[in-house]
């Protein structure tokens, strides 16, 4: 075991500036329990006035030990921890957990699960922009947009339901395809869905985009520039605002999603005002994600049928005894992953979200890392932060989008 | 091209610092020491395009000693759309290892969860603090020989046994 030492202020002694020292600056706490703080962040302010002179971000209050945990579980049983992790982009975190397992097996999806893992992916991107776009416009006092976009999550938060039997926590992605088909009634709801959101996004810029105040709290506010962001491995909406047209699912394709035609909104700007309108054009591209998809939807099993790592369905039981034997093993050993890593990612609604997953013969695997892109993304709080006004503050962390068990996972 | 990109940093890699290179599922991995890390992932950087540190973790071998960790890392070209992996093996239970936060600055945050995971110390790091676990905590909770904690459920055959060692909060 290391040594730990005395934790004493002079430990941060180099993160504050010399005019802390003398007084003439003043530290403040801003945070853990803070309205604007999107959760549980500290951040330790270095104030002169009101100017930021300094700001150091601390994190780990939300810290569950996903990763010990799920070296602790099998394979299929850890995935529901994912959920967890970023509680706003559920469907996306089982995503990538379950390609993960999938290269690492070398595990077939079947197309119609393939499909309704990009309609749920992209619904749940729409939703987490909802509550984003929701909660930067409340901390930026204009409040009604906020009631607008929870009526339409809601909508999104119905859907996932009905698939998955629960409105955040649905672990409906697993390996090898989905946890049982979609219901009857998902394809009405989805349509009912895409006929209304896209004038509804046309109500909230109506809201904010022209809105003279809104533009006065975000324009030239937090700009980061190209080369800081890629410095600084930000990804996602922060990365394409500031002039770089990456976005993994036109880069690297998962999940069939070379099939659909969509743009990837880019700004030069980078500054808190285009993130916004970059996030909100996201939401129209998602949409027309989810309409080529269900227009397509291929007919077929959602689950495939590789017995040595799929459980067999219910109804086999009854008459096969290998079923039954398959089932018993599954159930309760759980199936084996070769020893060896893989790395995979996939564009979530915050930038990369990416998991390495390594296994080593036995069934559980040996180590689970997840790459998060709120815990990357908020490294770069202080530089854009620095010289704004404690107000802008408020905007600055809205602006990068985080999700705090995302960040401590 | 992007192909052309891989096996040159491959080659490069294994002529000038020793590496080795495996692939698995598709996935190039180099395997060097410690000690050429910081040349090269400026190499990475400079010469070959890789942008982005996408993720650094490290990995837990006990009871294996030599090596018994390695920290992983995860680079990224956004112009040529390529990943390639890094490895590097540490030896013994409180290894050290030159920080890359001079190449990418986001290391920084990275290196700190490795080091408070893991107990790897990362030498020339600017603010080697826990950044996840209380500042006071002790030991490193992603080993693989610090114990998942777990509360025993008392049963009426164990439960005086159990309920004599369990904690109170002091009256």
């Amino acid at each position: 075991m290391v040594e730990q030492t005395e934790v004493t202020l002079d430990e941060l002694r180099h993160l504050v500036s010399e005019r802390a020292l003398t007084g003439e600056t003043v530290l403040l706490n801003m945070g853990p329990q803070h309205p604007s703080t999107h959760g549980v962040l500290r951040l330790l302010l270095e104030l002169d006035g009101e100017t930021v002179v300094n700001c150091i971000p601390d994190i780990g209050f939300l810290h569950t030990g996903i990763e010990k945990n799920m070296e602790a579980k099998t394979y299929e049983k850890a995935a529901v921890m994912t959920d967890r992790l970023d509680y706003l982009n559920t469907s996306g975190n089982n995503l990538v957990y379950c390609l993960a397992i999938e290269k690492l097996v070398e595990l077939d999806v079947p197309p119609r699960a393939q499909a309704v893992r990009v309609i749920l992916a992209e619904l749940q991107r729409i939703a987490s922009h909802l509550v984003w776009l929701g909660t930067h416009a409340l901390d930026l006092a204009a409040m009604s947009v906020f009631l607008y976009c929870f009526r339409e999550r809601e909508m999104i938060m119905d859907i996932l339901e009905m698939c998955g039997g629960q409105r955040m926590m649905s672990t409906y992605f697993r390996p090898g395809g989905l946890w049982r088909d979609v219901p009857a009634e998902f394809e009405d709801a989805v349509r009912q869905f895409l006929r209304v959101f896209p004038r509804r996004v046309d109500e909230y810029e109506a809201l904010l985009t022209h809105n003279p105040l809104f533009l006065e709290r975000t324009r030239h506010i937090g700009v980061l520039s190209k080369e800081d962001a890629l410095r600084w491995g930000v990804t996602g909406p922060a990365l394409r605002a500031s002039g770089v047209p990456h976005d993994l699912r036109k880069a690297m394709p998962y999940s069939g999603y070379e099939q659909y035609d969509f743009e990837v909104p880019t700004h030069t700007e980078g500054d808190t005002y285009v993130r916004y309108l970059l996030r909100v054009e996201e939401m129209r591209q998602s949409v027309r994600i989810v309409q080529q998809a269900l227009d397509k939807l291929p007919y077929g099993p959602v689950r495939s049928n590789n017995r040595k790592f799929v459980p067999p369905p219910r109804s086999e039981l009854g008459h096969s005894m290998e079923a039954v034997i398959h089932h018993f093993k599954l159930w309760t050993e759980g199936f084996s992953a070769p020893a060896g890593g893989v790395y995979v990612a996939v564009e979530s609604p915050r930038g990369e979200l990416g998991v390495y997953l390594e296994g080593n013969g036995s069934p559980k695997p040996h180590r689970v890392y997840w790459r998060t892109p709120s815990f990357a993304n908020l490294q770069v709080l202080p530089l854009i932060a620095k010289g704004h006004l404690v107000a802008d503050l408020v905007a600055l962390i809205g602006t990068i989008d985080i999700v705090l068990g995302d960040t401590d996972r | 091209m992007s192909a052309n990109i891989i096996s040159s940093v491959i080659q490069a890699f294994v002529e000038r610092f020793g590496a080795q290179h495996s692939q698995f599922r598709g996935e190039d991995t180099l395997t060097l020491s410690a000690d050429h890390i910081v040349a090269a992932c400026l190499a990475l950087r400079d010469e070959f395009g890789f942008e982005l540190l996408s993720g650094q973790t490290a990995v837990d071998y006990w009871p294996e000693l030599t090596p018994r960790f390695h920290i992983v890392y995860q680079i990224y070209s956004i112009q040529h759309n390529q990943r390639v992996c890094l490895r590097v093996p540490l030896n013994g239970n409180a290894p050290t290892m030159p920080s890359l936060t001079g190449v990418y600055p986001n290391a920084n945050w990275q290196e700190r969860e490795i080091w408070d995971m893991f107990g790897v110390r990362f030498e020339g790091h600017p603010d080697l603090r826990r950044i996840l676990m209380p500042q006071d905590w002790e030991g490193h909770p992603l080993r693989k020989d610090y114990p998942l904690g777990y509360e025993e459920v008392q049963f009426s055959f164990n439960y005086d046994e159990i309920d004599r060692r369990k904690p109170y909060a002091k009256e």
